[in-house]
């Protein structure tokens, strides 16, 4: 896995201290716990996670294909790639593409299953980070109803 | 709003399966009220269920997780009986945590 500056200085708590000298600003610190979640686009999203990840035929992404209501559109991805530590969910065309992450300890089945807020017809991004390494699948949901109430 | 989640867990061969609905509005922070003024993020952005003190799962949200958020998952190493806890913080530090017993 990459080893970045962000990384290391979360580790270490160092960010709180450079908050407090304002070397970094609060948002970015809190930026910094939540990779990708303040990225407006699918390539940025995943360059906060750690870079382009390669397509697995290991995970899957179940659902509707139509969802009729897009403010809760049912998702469940599983990942049957070995040590899978992380799960992320994306939707491409929201305003802000990460929807969530999970960490999955030892013992905890790569199987989760949520239901997503979709402001339009866009494919859902499943990362999977196994192995220290990234890994993605693509499934696309047409939304009859957008679900981000505007 | 902070209403209780519904938690149940249920356990076979092994695994136990965790079903949980959380009360909570999940605002995006995009939409505006009827006098046009913007409505406020107010979302859930941290999940975490234990097991005997445990992680059993993590789980950083943005506000595209649905109203009243559902989520489900499965972990090993539990017996009917025993205890499953689930925490959730949102954005405006408010925390809640409710637990079940295994079936």
């Amino acid at each position: 896995m990459k080893t970045n500056r962000r990384t290391v200085l979360q580790a270490s708590g160092a960010m709180a201290t450079l908050v407090a000298l304002g070397i970094v600003t609060a948002q970015q610190a809190h930026a910094a716990a939540r990779p990708g979640f303040d990225a407006r686009t699918l390539p940025d999203a995943l360059r906060a996670l750690g870079g382009a990840p390669a397509t697995s035929n290991q995970i899957s992404i179940v659902s509707d294909a139509i969802a009729e209501n897009g403010a809760a559109v049912p998702v469940t991805v599983i990942s049957r790639l070995p040590r899978t530590t992380q799960m992320f969910l994306l939707v491409e065309r929201n305003p802000i593409p990460m929807v969530a992450g999970f960490t999955i300890p030892e013992g905890t089945e790569a199987e989760i299953q949520t239901r997503l807020r979709m402001g339009e017809s866009s494919n859902i991004v499943a990362i999977v980070r196994a192995d220290g390494r990234l890994f993605s699948a693509v499934k696309e949901i047409r939304v009859t109803l957008g679900g981000c109430g505007g | 709003m902070a209403g209780p989640m519904r938690i149940r867990a249920t356990e076979e061969g092994g695994v136990t399966t965790v079903r949980v609905l959380m009360a909570h509005p999940m605002e995006t922070g995009m939409r505006r009220g009827p006098d046009g003024s913007p409505i406020p993020a107010h979302y859930i952005t941290n999940v975490e269920a234990t097991h005997n003190g445990r992680t059993v799962l993590a789980g950083v949200w943005g506000p595209a997780v649905s109203q009243n958020p559902f989520l489900a998952f499965k972990f090993r190493g539990a017996t009917k009986g025993q205890r499953v806890a689930v925490r959730w913080t949102d954005n405006r530090g408010a925390t809640r945590s409710d637990e079940a017993v295994i079936a």
